[in-house]
């Protein structure tokens, strides 16, 4: 058992919700819109539905020859001068990108989007070692400059408002508070960014999909940060998870075509880039990062969570991450892919994550590579009961649940003797927030005044057919 | 670092001891129908919504006023094609810093799908990479009778081996951060032009 508190997501989520009119709603709507426009896309392609099969099957097969393509991968990056590291961990990789930016005297940085350099932790670690690091990436910057990790995978300041951002340049770049116009906030950031692209000793990108076959990795992005960080500082590495491996080139178009429709509604993202070997004049480092991954594979159960290629639509189609901000997760990883991936990094501290969702199975039908997500947040849900990390107040009350569902008389006469103490109940008892947290954001059911078991047996137990 | 050869063999055995017991197939990719004829105009009409513009232009001196129209301000048109004269030939450039000055950049791209409005930049064709991604604004040519369907004719048709970088480009530069409002120049190019040549 790990010593890290216990994340809250229920508590976190309150706090987002509660905070006022404004954000929770806004937050919903810009991620139920992108699904819109998703399933758009998704319906205007007849072989949708196979792609996803043809794709969950290229991961599960690059997955259960993982060795070979890694090998194979490393054999045709170096082939083409390439450095090729590997790390077991957060800190191993942090310190291996540390001792290359030492060995090119690299003081300052300048960064695309990497979800694998967030959980690894990789800023914080360099900043305290004199490196400056720098997000190009818009969203990311943001949530730099305003001491918050994203808060989702693709769109990482979606829980912000204008204003927000308004207030948060005006404090930290200088402009000017009262224009919120996206435009002129965008027009800041480029023009910010634009001197330390230009300053960096070293370019970093993650990776989306690295080929086999020829040893290239695939960064997207619709700026063109990464293109930029690689392109014109003399230095690039490149963090890419062990996981992300495809065997060959022609399966690109397969996930190429999934990845941006799922991810935003569109054909592509703008900059869909390859990287083979260092740029003409440039030197490529890529350091292949396990940090669990390799032990993920082994949990028959909960391996399929490596086929995620990071487009965030299980979030977006999440009632419950679209209420929630996925701060309140406290994890790198947040929504439905949050939920199963966290708890293999400490199952203590991510043991409520599972216990964040209603069940619905939207995650998994929307998945491109057809993770089981849903189920898996059920099968984390056993596992978090079995080793006991359930909170005190739902051990209590599945334990008696769990009873009285095995025991319908006793269920009759519980519900029998709770409707009147419901009706009868003063309100500020039922709608006490720390007795009964459940009525936080919600009515209660008002209970019918005779339950469908007793106008069943009065007005069709004359058939015969129920058991008395 | 002295550790990776050691952290490779821990790696790769952990994988070995961890593979899920039944191997899967690869499925294999069949061939998919799309819709015949019209590649240009289904072409022309996603460039338009990922923010770009195409253009028909007869000739590279239809080109050259094509441009000085689009962009009437630009000092600097850094150009690597032999169609464009421009003010600076990027071959000459060795320092992709040299480029921060760049107003328009004119690159020709190899191919263009229909499916997405995108055209296939390899390192060869922006001679400096930078030259993609530090220019305000871009202009690329493309020959109408090179775009491919879809994803996968694309991915049959590039040599990865062959060039060390190779971007499919989607229009410009664009951003939905803030509060979901797109707003193109987030970081690269604020504009793209295709001509037709």
């Amino acid at each position: 058992m790990s010593t890290a508190k216990q994340v809250d997501p229920a508590v976190a989520a309150e706090l987002f919700i509660i905070q006022d009119q404004i954000h929770e709603p806004m937050h919903d709507r810009f991620l139920w819109a992108t699904m819109q426009r998703r399933h758009a896309e998704a319906a205007a392609i007849p072989e949708w539905e196979e792609l996803r099969e043809i794709a969950s099957k290229i991961k599960e097969h690059a997955l259960t020859h993982l060795d070979h393509y890694l090998e194979e991968f490393e054999a045709n990056a170096t082939k083409r001068g390439a450095q090729v590291h590997w790390a077991l961990d957060g800190a191993d990789h942090n310190n291996i990108v540390y001792s290359i930016l030492q060995d090119h005297g690299v003081k300052e940085l300048i960064k695309s989007k990497s979800m694998l350099q967030e959980e690894c932790q990789m800023t914080p670690f360099l900043q305290q070692r004199g490196i400056k690091v720098v997000e190009s990436d818009l969203g990311e910057r943001i949530q730099q400059l305003d001491g918050q990790p994203p808060s989702h995978i693709v769109f990482p300041c979606i829980h912000k408002t204008r204003k927000d951002v308004a207030e948060l340049f005006a404090r930290t770049i200088g402009t000017d508070p009262n224009n919120a116009d996206p435009h002129f906030l965008t027009e800041e950031m480029r023009n910010n960014a634009r001197s330390r692209f230009l300053a960096a000793g070293a370019g970093m990108t993650g990776g989306n999909f690295a080929i086999a076959e020829t040893g290239t990795f695939m960064v997207c992005t619709n700026e063109g940060n990464a293109d930029i960080g690689a392109a014109v500082p003399p230095l690039h590495i490149a963090s890419i998870g062990i996981e992300k491996m495809i065997p060959r080139v022609e399966d690109m178009g397969v996930f190429l075509r999934l990845l941006a429709r799922n991810a935003e509604g569109a054909p592509l993202t703008q900059y869909s880039s390859h990287f083979t070997g260092p740029r003409k004049g440039g030197e490529l480092h890529i350091v292949l990062v396990d940090n669990g991954r390799s032990r993920r594979l082994g949990m028959p159960e909960f391996w399929h969570s490596l086929k995620c290629i990071r487009c965030g639509a299980c979030m977006n189609t999440c009632p419950v991450y679209r209420r929630s901000g996925g701060l309140a997760y406290g994890a790198t990883y947040s929504g439905p892919i949050g939920v199963i991936l966290e708890p293999t990094f400490d199952e203590f501290k991510y043991s409520e994550l599972p216990f964040h969702s209603s069940l619905c199975g939207s995650c998994s039908e929307v998945c491109p590579v057809k993770i089981d997500i849903s189920d898996q947040i059920l099968k984390w849900r056993r596992v978090m009961a079995r080793k006991g990390y359930l909170p005190l107040v739902k051990q209590l009350s599945f334990g008696i649940a769990g009873h009285v569902f095995a025991h319908p008389e006793e269920y009759q006469v519980i519900k029998k003797a709770a409707e009147p103490a419901m009706s009868y109940a003063p309100h500020f008892l039922l709608y006490n927030r720390t007795l009964n947290p459940w009525v936080r954001d919600r009515e209660l059911l008002q209970p019918a005044k005779k339950p469908f078991r007793d106008w069943y047996l009065e007005n069709r137990s004359k058939d015969g057919n129920v058991q008395q | 670092m002295e550790t990776s050869n050691s952290n490779r063999e821990t790696i790769l055995n952990a994988i070995r001891s961890n593979l899920p017991k039944v191997p899967v197939e690869h499925p294999g990719i069949r061939a998919f129908q799309h819709p015949d004829g019209a590649l240009k105009a289904m072409f022309e009409q996603r460039l338009k919504e990922a923010g770009g513009a195409a253009h028909d232009v007869g000739s590279a001196a239809e080109a050259e006023s094509k441009l000085v129209e689009l962009h009437p301000d630009a000092k600097v048109i850094c150009a690597a094609v032999p169609e464009i004269a421009g003010t600076r030939r990027v071959e000459k450039v060795c320092d992709p810093h040299d480029l921060a000055d760049v107003d328009v950049g004119v690159v020709r791209a190899q191919f263009g799908v229909a499916e997405s409005g995108a055209v296939w930049l390899t390192q060869e064709d922006l001679v400096v990479n930078a030259l993609g991604f530090l220019s305000q604004h871009l202009v690329v040519l493309l020959d109408p009778k090179q775009i491919v369907p879809d994803m996968h004719a694309a991915y049959r048709r590039v040599r990865l081996t062959e060039t060390a970088f190779g971007c499919f480009m989607m229009g410009p530069s664009a951003t939905a951060d803030i509060e979901a409002t797109l707003v193109h120049g987030a970081q690269g190019a604020r504009s793209l032009n295709l001509f037709f040549l």
